[in-house]
């Protein structure tokens, strides 16, 4: 091809039309329409309905016709005992879960990436109940925990001699039963991604502990506990946001109860829509978002900054 | 010091071997006992072994009650599933390529879209009033969508880090071949992620299958049912027959069961994708 790279008096032409002939090939080769299929539905189903929720918390609302009333569904829940307990069982629930699988899931992994027998079965076995749906995993538990006949108190008199606790009936205990079902149920992510986690960290530090002659609880303490830190910051971000949210297991063991001993937000969200308070079930949305973002956002942003650090 | 060494690997694993079995393995087992005994035997809510093994006779009744409706839930949540995935991955995988290849003044707005869409919890009631107005509540069609607008924050999160793996001089030598940008994504560059593919498919038909919460709210309705409200909408009608119960739970519990066995390595790479990353 013979392309002039400059015209007779010596001014280059070609080098000054390259990098739009480059953008232009750029734009042509990675159309931006492929934003469209795929972001019309996730802007309709998710970004509208979330941007109209901070307009219809305000409202009392039959889906035909809203009237807006100021605050009154934000007093209304922030003075209402059943509603307010919510939010706080919803903090206790997400910290409560996130931090019982950061320190069980590290322990397990710990356990499962040593030499150990049986280690494929026992990291298949440590991750079958994060494959049962949350629906499945309550009804069981529900059953298993009934406190006269059910497994566990059964086994607890044949122990102890004396009556198990009412695991799901005792409202003291209600909200850390289902705590403990879901740390049961999602410890085997945890475990498997500190797992991951601990198999990336180079084979060289642990040689130079080994002729340094350290003890396993210094190499736990000096190197593996820093360098899965990227592991532990997702961990606590993916269990805290499954955590605030979490309805699935609440719903199918105690639905909330007794009374609102074990309610959270996302249960009463539910509630409200049920009895057809459209208004306040939106304005408990918009609690919800609020507080989730304004933990998750800054400690993610926490987060990085300490693993970029390393 | 080697003959330690293998007592503290042998006593390790077995006493992890006993803990976890008693905690992770027994209530499987449990599901499984329930599932085959007879409605008087499970009633006494026993750990034992049943008395009478009904199990084929239970799953049969389970498929039959209230006119085969757990058939009707199976095939809904089988439409529901394939289609919600596919259209996550194929719609995921195109953001996710243009996002990663060109450099727009949309990308900050989309990676805030994107990370927005894994922390925002959805608004319930605007999300129905919504459909309501698209005539698409209570659909299939509409909790498809849901499910894909819901999950398309993670596909385009995973599938974008791989597909920056991938070399641009693949893109350009089938630009010289004179392929257009449909051709070049689906025909070039949409082949060669068919691990992250795989992982991502693995991952949120985990997440669809067992999805309560949505189906609850979006797709109500007996005749509509997924196989996991068929599992809530029977729980007064098993109060007196827990084998029945049980038997339920097994059965849909076992396609994913059944999925992990297949692909448990690629499931490992997605639930762990960003572990590493440091």
């Amino acid at each position: 091809m013979s392309s002039p790279t400059s015209s007779r008096d010596g001014t280059p032409v070609v080098l000054r039309r390259a990098p739009r002939a480059s953008a232009e090939h750029v734009d042509r080769t990675y159309p931006l329409w492929f934003h469209i299929p795929g972001g019309v539905i996730y802007l309709v189903l998710f970004i509208v309905p979330t941007v109209f929720s901070f307009y219809f918390a305000f409202t009392r609302w039959t889906l035909f016709k809203a009237t807006f009333i100021g605050f009154d569904n934000f007093v209304l829940f922030f003075n209402e005992p059943g509603l307010i307990g919510s939010l706080r069982n919803t903090l206790v629930y997400g910290f409560l879960t996130s931090g019982l699988k950061v320190v069980l899931g590290m322990l397990l992994a710990v356990v499962l990436s040593a030499p150990i027998i049986a280690r494929g079965y026992l990291r298949s076995v440590t991750f079958f109940p994060v494959l049962v749906s949350a629906v499945g995993v309550g009804l069981t538990f529900q059953v298993l925990l009934d406190p006269f006949n059910g497994v566990v108190n059964k086994a607890i008199t044949a122990v102890t001699g004396g009556d198990g606790p009412g695991w799901l009936t005792d409202p003291n205990i209600a909200l850390l039963s289902v705590v403990g079902i879901d740390v049961w149920k999602g410890i085997g992510l945890a475990t498997l991604i500190y797992i991951a986690g601990i198999a990336a960290i180079p084979n060289e530090y642990f040689e130079a502990a080994r002729v340094d002659g350290a003890s396993s609880w210094q190499v736990f303490r000096n190197i593996i506990l820093p360098l899965s830190f990227p592991a532990t910051s997702t961990v606590i971000i993916l269990s805290l946001i499954g955590g605030l949210r979490s309805f699935d297991l609440i719903w199918t063991t105690t639905q909330g109860g007794p009374g609102f001993a074990s309610d959270v937000v996302a249960s009463v969200i539910y509630k409200q829509y049920q009895a057809g308070f459209y208004g306040l079930s939106t304005a408990g949305n918009v609690i919800l978002f609020v507080v989730v973002t304004a933990i998750i956002y800054p400690l993610s942003r926490w987060l990085n900054s300490k693993e970029t650090a390393l | 010091m080697n003959a330690m060494r293998s007592t503290t690997r042998w006593l390790v694993g077995l006493s992890g071997m006993v803990l976890t079995t008693v905690l992770f393995l027994v209530p499987f087992a449990f599901i499984l006992t329930m599932a085959a005994k007879d409605a008087n035997d499970a009633s006494l809510l026993e750990f034992s072994w049943p008395a009478h093994f009904q199990l084929w006779e239970n799953v049969v009744a389970v498929f039959q009650a209230r006119d085969y409706m757990l058939i009707i839930a199976f095939i809904n949540s089988t439409i529901l599933t394939v289609a919600s995935v596919t259209l996550m991955v194929v719609f995921g995988a195109m953001i996710a390529y243009v996002l990663d290849r060109r450099k727009s003044r949309l990308n900050p707005l989309i990676n805030t879209f994107v990370l927005a869409g894994l922390i925002i919890p959805p608004a319930v009631v605007p999300t129905i009033w919504v459909m309501q107005s698209l005539g698409i509540f209570k659909s299939l069609v509409g909790l498809i969508l849901i499910e894909v607008a819901f999950g398309l924050s993670f596909t385009v999160l995973t599938m974008r880090a791989f597909i920056a793996t991938i070399p641009r001089e693949i893109d350009e030598a089938a630009i010289v071949d004179g392929a257009g940008p449909l051709r070049l994504f689906f025909q070039v560059v949409f082949p060669l992620l068919k691990s992250v593919i795989i992982t991502i498919v693995v991952v949120q038909s985990i997440f669809v299958f067992n999805d309560f919460q949505n189906p609850l709210y979006f797709l109500p309705g007996q005749q509509n049912a997924t196989v996991q409200l068929t599992l809530f909408n029977f729980q007064s009608q098993y109060v007196t027959s827990y084998n029945l119960l049980f038997a339920n739970i097994l059965v849909i519990t076992i396609p994913m069961l059944v999925m992990y066995v297949f692909f448990q390595r690629q499931i490992v790479a997605g639930m762990t994708a960003g572990a590493v990353k440091g």
